[in-house]
């Protein structure tokens, strides 16, 4: 891979390092939460609500409690403290209308009781001699009808809070305007005004939510969960049970936003305090896709105009957002829709964003990798394109000429922020030039949008199509990350951070960042992270955030790292640290003395100036550099069944500096899959009664690897000055393009534009029918 | 019930419940490696070897295997010294979470045995069971033309 030119003489950070746990990984060694089994453990399994919205009038458990059965808990036997799950920082945006166990249910898999027993036969087994009689409630499974005059009130808790107006099942709600839109759009040439659909997604990673929990010989309470917010999980845990724990994530077999929520981790917790004995529970398939999270599915109607010259002059997007049963993340996906990329055409005379996020009877919508930027693309893009057609413009030179550019800024940045006001920032690196100019080269679009589209004999049609995304890095001021490290007499290092690594590399690359400043190599740093007990605070994995704020933390904390040993050993060689410097592991003195870290480590533990050098160090960002990506898809259709094969797909991303290329490489590609699949086949399905159909992995469609025809990514040569060595977020931002680019490409080749994701092949068939015979 | 088993060139004689499922069974025996991810036949993340032929271990009765050989991810790196096919997924990058990894190699094995130099769509074709959030299949697919070409010039 070519290496990217920086600023900085770079000898770690920006190398396809190895990930430092890949070794364990790749010989299936036993480092996930399931993997860990614990003596005399009770296995954990959760009643859940066969009906989509329902009164529970009465429980019996008595006939339940078989030999073998430990506890069965039902909302008379957990703490009734309401909150969300949605796991974030303190106070959470998003509203209070979650508890533990309630007397209500409100979807289909909401839970109703937790059995613990001493194996996962006697809980179910147990599980179906509970009996639960429920006043069964009109449901609202069509979130597009959550606020029709008779929907039933899914809130109706008295102690719900921060939800916007419950009565008419709304979670959320909110409206900006910057000049006036109505004015500038009649002062337009052309307009646009339609409306685009995304659907709720799964996050379907491999390894389902799980969680243990046991007392530590001390009685410490210990939690060893998937999670991606282990510092999160512990302060929402104490909130519910008013008990300290220790929270501790290993390995994680992918989480894409579906663990950042707290799911688990209570209902192994209750069995533990009731009990005393260890939990675990694991959850099946069915329940990782049925009652966990999904990605809000969204309505956005798009307004838009422009001059004849292809300057943009306004846009609108008002939306509806479908929350579910619950309002885990509600406000803040909602906003994001607009806030990552709406500043992306910031040249704009008015711009005006909004709507409502409601509930409905369905699962509960949470992040989701993209978190909200992917709804809004592919609204915003699929209007910028459909405009650009309109007026008779290229859509890559339409989209670039209204775009954002270096030293520009867009008050959207300010206005809008998580939940609340945002910050005010100057864009200082942005190539979405070089990704769009080199990347239709690359691409070979200009040659390629000249061929026939169509061939008639052979039933097939190609179509070539263009998306931009911009994303963010970090909350800024909310967001923050520690690192602590501290040097070993074997010349090691350990680099403590609260950072989650959920498979992204994140320990890999925090550990390359360190070794770069400590002029050293990434086999002498040891990472420990995310062990609430041993490790810094960090916000958690999401957010974009941990390349850019744990990132930053890591290197501010080696820097002083760096500043102690320089002391250390200036003090040894009575000499000013302006003549000293690090060198491949040791200290460098211009008089030609040097000593190893080791040697000096060793002195300082036993015979010099006894101390042991360790430093911590905190960061906050106070911008949220955005990442650009210009994404060009081909799509190959049969027009005699409607399918769509993604020939090609190419992504030219400006993420600053790659802190590992392979790494970053493998973000945005495993970005790009997912996006695929939300764009071609991924969607719910419900029966009438609200239950999910597509529960497993024959009936929710993800990507498999025959769907994915080539994935290429590049990187612009781009550096974030605010970044840690240059980098900005990379893990988000590919999911944003693949619907809006398909959607873009499937209009080409057939002139037939979808505007609801997924395109379903069936659906496409019907309109080739309609349109071509 | 009791069955026996030769689990990664180990015999073992081992007491079963009746409708008891390979997956289960080994796990209990300590082969971590072998994962639990749809315990529906749809994902491969509990692919072993039965006597060489890449099996979803979920969907197998452990009865069913009595008398037979078992291979897990456990029995593919002697001594800690990673086979060609881990060491190309680690430096394609192939492995995020790592959590299809141990299925991907134990069927990637059997592919390489079966066919010591596939082609793109070979690879795709055999592999196409084993499902994977993270990748994209790209870096994996580099990976296992990389590892049948290091093979070859062993």
């Amino acid at each position: 891979m070519s290496k990217v030119l920086t600023e900085e003489k770079l000898n770690v950070v920006n190398t396809p390092v190895e990930k430092v746990d890949g070794k364990a990984l790749v010989r299936g060694k036993p480092v996930f939460t399931d993997d860990f089994d614990l003596p005399n453990a009770l296995t954990v399994k959760i009643l859940r609500s066969p009906h989509a919205h329902a009164i529970i009038k009465s429980i019996d458990t008595s006939e339940a409690m078989i030999e073998g059965v430990a506890c069965i808990l039902t909302y008379k036997d957990v703490p009734h403290v309401i909150y969300t799950r949605a796991g974030q920082g303190y106070p959470e945006p998003s509203p209070y209308d979650t508890f533990i166990l309630d007397k209500k249910v409100r979807y289909v898999g909401d839970a109703v009781a937790i059995i613990a027993a001493e194996n996962e036969n006697i809980a179910e087994r147990a599980m179906k001699l509970i009996k639960v009689d429920y006043e069964i409630l009109p449901a609202i499974l069509d979130y597009e009808h959550a606020q029709d005059p008779d929907a039933p009130v899914i809130h109706d808790e008295p102690e719900i809070s921060g939800s916007y107006d419950p009565k008419h099942n709304i979670a959320s709600h909110y409206e900006m305007e910057i000049g006036n839109v109505e004015e500038e759009l009649k002062k337009c040439d052309y307009t646009i005004d339609e409306v685009y659909y995304t659907p709720n997604q799964s996050h379907a990673m491999m390894e389902p939510h799980t969680a243990i929990s046991y007392f530590d010989p001390n009685g410490r309470l210990t939690v060893i969960t998937s999670t991606q917010v282990p510092f999160h999980a512990r302060r929402i845990l104490n909130r519910l049970f008013g008990v300290n724990c220790r929270v501790i994530k290993p390995r994680i077999g992918g989480g894409f936003g579906g663990k950042q929520a707290i799911h688990v981790e209570p209902y192994v917790v209750a069995v533990t305090l009731k009990t005393g004995r260890p939990a675990k529970c694991v959850y099946t398939r069915e329940e990782t896709m049925t009652a966990t999270n999904t990605r809000h599915a969204m309505r956005f109607r798009v307004r838009a105009g422009a001059m004849k010259d292809g300057t943009l002059r306004a846009i609108e997007l008002w939306g509806l957002s479908n929350t579910g049963a619950y309002g885990e993340h509600a406000l803040t996906v909602f906003m994001v829709a607009g806030s990552k990329t709406l500043p992306l055409y910031n040249k704009v005379k008015a711009v005006k964003f909004g709507g409502d996020v409601v509930y409905s009877n369905t699962e509960p919508a949470g992040a989701f990798r993209g978190y909200g930027a992917p709804q809004g693309m592919f609204a915003l893009d699929s209007a910028l394109d459909e405009l650009a057609r309109k007026i008779g413009i290229d859509p890559i030179e339409f989209k670039l000429k209204n775009s954002i550019r270096e030293g520009e800024t867009s008050p959207i940045f300010r206005i809008m922020g998580e939940g609340r006001e945002g910050v005010d920032q100057i864009i200082r690196s942005c190539k979405i030039e070089e990704c769009a100019i080199e990347g239709s080269k690359i691409f070979n679009w200009y040659e390629k949008i000249k061929r026939p589209r169509i061939d008639m004999k052979k039933k097939v049609a190609h179509g070539y199509g263009v998306a931009f995304a911009m994303q963010g890095s970090s909350i800024p001021a909310i967001d923050m990350g520690g690192a602590t490290l501290k040097m070993n007499d074997d010349g090691t290092f350990n680099l403590l951070v609260g950072a989650t690594d959920l498979g992204t590399g994140s320990d890999t690359i925090l550990a390359q960042i360190a070794a770069e400043v400590l002029h050293t190599t990434v086999d002498k740093i040891t990472v420990y992270s995310s062990d609430t007990d041993m490790t810094p605070f960090d916000k958690g994995a999401y957010a974009s955030s941990t390349t850019y704020v744990s990132g930053n933390a890591v290197k501010k904390a080696a820097e002083k790292m760096k500043k102690e040993i320089l002391k250390a050993a200036s003090e040894l060689f009575e000499k000013p640290v302006e003549f000293l410097d690090l060198e491949e592991d040791k200290v460098v003195c211009d008089d030609g003395r040097s000593i190893s870290f080791a040697e000096l480590q060793t002195k300082l533990f036993y015979t010099f100036n006894q101390r042991q050098l360790e430093v911590t160090e905190s960061f906050v960002s106070e911008v949220a550099p955005p990442p650009y990506l210009v994404s060009f898809a081909e799509v190959e259709i049969d027009m005699e069944t409607g399918k769509v094969k993604v020939v090609d797909f190419l992504n030219y991303i400006d993420c600053g500096v790659p802190i590992n290329p392979i790494l970053a490489r493998g973000q945005v590609e495993g970005a790009s899959a997912q996006g695929i699949g939300i764009a071609l086949f991924e969607d719910h399905i419900m029966d009438k009664n609200g239950r999910l159909i597509t529960d497993d992995f024959f009936t929710y469609k993800i990507p498999a690897r025959g769907d994915i025809g080539k994935i290429e990514v590049r990187f612009a040569k781009s550096y974030e000055p605010t970044g840690p060595f240059g980098a900005k977020s990379v893990s988000e931002i590919g999911l944003d393009t693949p619907g809006p680019a398909i959607a873009n490409a499937i209009y080409d080749a057939l002139g037939i534009r979808m505007r609801r994701l997924p395109i379903r092949s069936e659906e496409l068939f019907f309109e080739i029918r309609k349109k071509y015979g | 019930m009791r069955v026996n088993i030769k689990i990664n060139d180990k015999n073992h004689s081992i007491e079963i419940e009746p409708g008891e499922m390979l997956l289960e069974t080994l796990r209990r025996l300590g082969y971590k490696g072998v994962k639990h991810a749809c315990s529906t036949a749809s994902c491969g993340a509990c692919t072993v070897q039965i006597d060489g032929k890449p099996v979803l271990s979920c969907s197998t009765f452990t009865a069913a295997v009595d008398g037979h050989e078992v291979k897990t991810i456990e029995g593919f790196s002697n001594e800690g010294v990673l086979s060609e096919i881990q060491k190309a997924i680690l430096e394609e990058g192939a492995s995020q979470c790592g959590f299809c990894i141990p299925g991907l190699v134990v069927t990637a094995e059997a592919l390489l045995k079966e066919n010591p130099d596939p082609d793109q769509k070979e690879i795709i074709e055999y592999l196409k069971g084993n499902l994977c959030r993270c990748t994209g299949y790209e870096s994996q697919t580099r990976a296992i033309m990389k590892a049948a070409k290091a093979r070859r010039e062993r």
